[in-house]
This record gives C-alpha cells, sequence and structure tokens, in this order.
C-alpha cells in the first residue's frame, strides 16, 4: 500500500511510543489523534496513504483505526509490529476505563466534573470535523472522488442511514467511477 | 467462572467478525447480548460503563473490556478485549498483506483510491453526528466549532483544543 515512495522506516520503540500517544489522546475517538501523530507529526505516511488505510479499516469488521493500526504495524515491523501497535493503543485507556469505573460514582455527580467532561467531547467533536476537512483540504480529491465524499457524509450525517449498506453503496460507487476513465481511455 | 468467561469469549469473538463499522454501529446488538440475552448487566449498569468508556480515551473497545471486567474481574477483562479484538485484527492483518501482495495489480490500486473518499466522507459525518449527540447549549457548538477551526488552520497539538473545552465548559458553569 505504501509503494509509492519508499518506506521510511519506523523503528519498534517509535511504533510503540506512536501508539501509545494516540490512545492514551484520543478521546471520543481515535482517528484525528492517529493523523496527528502518523501524518502530522512523525510523518510515516502522507495524507492520502492515511485515508486509504482508513478506508481499508472501515470495509473491514473491527473500529476502523484498529485495523488501519495492523496494517500500519506490519508494513514497518511484521507481526511484532502489529502487537506493538495494538498494546501501545489498548493500554493506557484500558487501565484508565478501570481506574474511571472505581470513581464514577463519586465523580459524576460533581457538577465541574460533569461540564470539563462534556467540554472535552464537544472539543473533541470538533476535532474529528476539523481533520477531516483538513484531510479533504490536503488531499485535493477529484470531482467524482467529492461526489463521493459528500453522499456519504449526507446519508449518514444528514439522512442517518444505517452504516453498513452506505458503506457497500459508496465503495460500490466509487469503484464504478473510477472505472469509468479506464473504460474511456482503452477505446 | 470458567463458563461465564467462555461466553464472554464466544459472544465478543462472534461479534468482532460482524462489526463493520466498529463499536458505535455495534451498540444496539451488544446491549441486546450483555444485558437481555445473557443478563450479565442491568440496563442502568451498561448505562454507566458506556458513559465510562465514552469518558476515557483510546479506542472504543474498551466499552467491551470494561463489560468483561465487570462481569468477570479481570479474566473478564482479558478475555472481552481478546475476543473483540482478535478475530477483526487478524482479518485486517490478512487484509493487508493482500492488498501489498497484489499492489502492483490494477483492481487494488482502483480499491485504494476509491476508499480514500468513503473514509473521507464517513470522517466528515462521524464529526456532525458526535457534535449533534454531546452539543446541546451554545458554549458546547461554538466549542466544537472552535476546535474544528483550530485542527483546521493550524498544526499544533489537538491536546490544547480537548483541554480549553474542558476550561471554558466548566467556566461557564460559574457565568453569573
Amino acid at each position: 500500500m505504501l509503494n509509492d515512495r519508499p518506506l521510511r522506516s519506523v523503528g519498534k520503540t517509535e511504533l510503540f511510543l506512536g501508539f501509545l500517544k494516540i490512545g492514551l489522546m484520543g478521546f471520543g475517538g481515535v482517528a484525528p489523534w492517529a493523523r496527528y501523530v502518523i501524518v502530522e507529526e512523525r510523518k510515516w505516511l502522507t495524507d492520502k496513504e492515511f485515508a486509504e488505510l482508513l478506508g481499508v479499516g472501515q470495509i473491514l469488521p473491527g473500529p476502523n483505526t484498529v485495523n488501519a493500526s495492523v496494517i500500519i504495524g506490519d508494513r514497518f515491523q511484521g507481526p511484532v509490529g502489529v502487537l506493538l501497535c495494538l498494546l501501545g493503543q489498548m493500554a493506557m485507556p484500558v487501565v484508565i476505563v478501570m481506574a474511571l469505573a472505581v470513581v464514577y460514582e463519586h465523580l459524576s455527580n460533581v457538577p465541574e466534573v460533569r461540564a470539563a467532561l462534556i467540554g472535552v467531547a464537544a472539543a473533541s467533536a470538533g476535532l474529528v470535523l476539523g481533520t477531516a476537512l483538513k484531510m479533504i483540504r490536503n488531499i485535493r480529491p477529484t470531482p467524482r472522488a467529492l461526489l463521493v465524499v459528500g453522499l456519504g457524509f449526507a446519508a449518514v450525517a444528514l439522512l442517518r442511514w444505517p452504516l453498513v449498506p452506505v458503506v457497500v453503496g459508496l465503495v460500490t460507487l466509487a469503484l464504478v467511477l473510477g472505472f469509468l476513465p479506464l473504460l474511456k481511455r482503452g477505446r | 467462572m470458567i463458563g461465564t468467561l467462555v461466553e464472554l469469549a464466544r459472544t465478543f469473538a462472534l461479534l468482532s467478525l460482524v462489526s463493520i463499522g466498529g463499536i458505535n454501529a455495534l451498540l444496539p446488538e451488544i446491549h441486546r447480548q450483555v444485558v437481555e440475552v445473557h443478563g450479565w448487566m442491568t440496563d442502568a449498569a451498561f448505562a454507566n460503563a458506556f458513559a465510562i468508556a465514552n469518558a476515557s480515551p483510546g479506542p472504543n473497545v474498551i466499552l467491551v473490556s470494561l463489560i468483561g471486567w465487570q462481569v468477570a474481574g479481570l479474566p473478564g477483562l482479558l478475555v472481552a478485549t481478546l475476543a473483540i479484538m482478535v478475530p477483526s485484527c487478524a482479518l485486517a492483518f490478512l487484509a493487508g498483506r493482500g492488498m501489498a501482495r497484489f499492489q502492483h495489480s490494477p483492481i487494488v490500486g482502483l480499491l485504494r483510491d476509491a476508499l480514500v473518499p468513503v473514509a473521507l466522507g464517513l470522517m466528515l459525518a462521524a464529526g456532525i453526528s458526535m457534535m449533534r449527540t454531546v452539543d446541546h447549549d451554545v458554549p458546547t457548538v461554538a466549542i466544537s466549532l472552535a476546535a474544528a477551526a483550530f485542527i483546521y488552520a493550524t498544526k499544533r497539538n489537538p491536546l490544547w483544543v480537548l483541554g480549553l473545552g474542558a476550561l471554558v465548559n466548566v467556566a461557564v458553569l460559574h457565568l453569573p
């Protein structure tokens, strides 16, 4: 998948620490943090490569960023890399979620704590939105691709159609749109 | 105890294989299995677990880890986490290997290009859906939009946005 340019090598420690950060920071969704660490901060992948992997992760069962991280780990360090990416991204969240479960009863009644959590969640939603817009700006999709982006957005966000049929329909449409120019050229 | 662990493993391993769209898409079925089919948790306990998992960082499969922990302690946590992760991750591993192997095939190239706008559209939609779930007043909408603008316009660490979001929303609480 990363055949467009030589692989930048990423060591095992770097891989683990990168994903530790992604897991630790990933409030309300890991994707924006995965992009920040992988594309912006450490430059392991370009925006286009990251979006490709996220798309692959989307059509497979399981969370899309977890699936993408499996493929990323394998590309850079093989099966050991996969384990490092998964462990790195799960370790801190599992500990934190257990700690939160223990104190939640007491904390959830403190108005300030509630307000802070809602504030973080609101910011996280903006993080996802801003990251998606930024990726669109950086990748500069063709008009055909933009049509797919727009339809996917409308189907899920505006019409609230169920995800699985939408994904199947969108991938089919995108494949057909990608195939048409090839047909013309072949003629 | 062993029986519960086996049931946890079986339930979540099966769910893992059908979890296209991730845990959020699977949520109604997880709720049905955990509360109605197995009676592992009450409705209220499940809602609590969901809130706690949402307040934690990390991939949202940690909801399943938390359910495992509350059902059967530390062994339950390990079994449930592995069960929800291993099948889908194994598939992703095989898919990644397959795509790498056939990376020069025009079909794989076509598929890769097709998946980019799909991923972008769904991420855009996810942002709006999250805003609709979380933002119920003017300050929260403002926090979300400001966060989006910050991420779009700068390369700074997104942690600033999360911290400021928390601070602003607490400050709003104390406005006269």
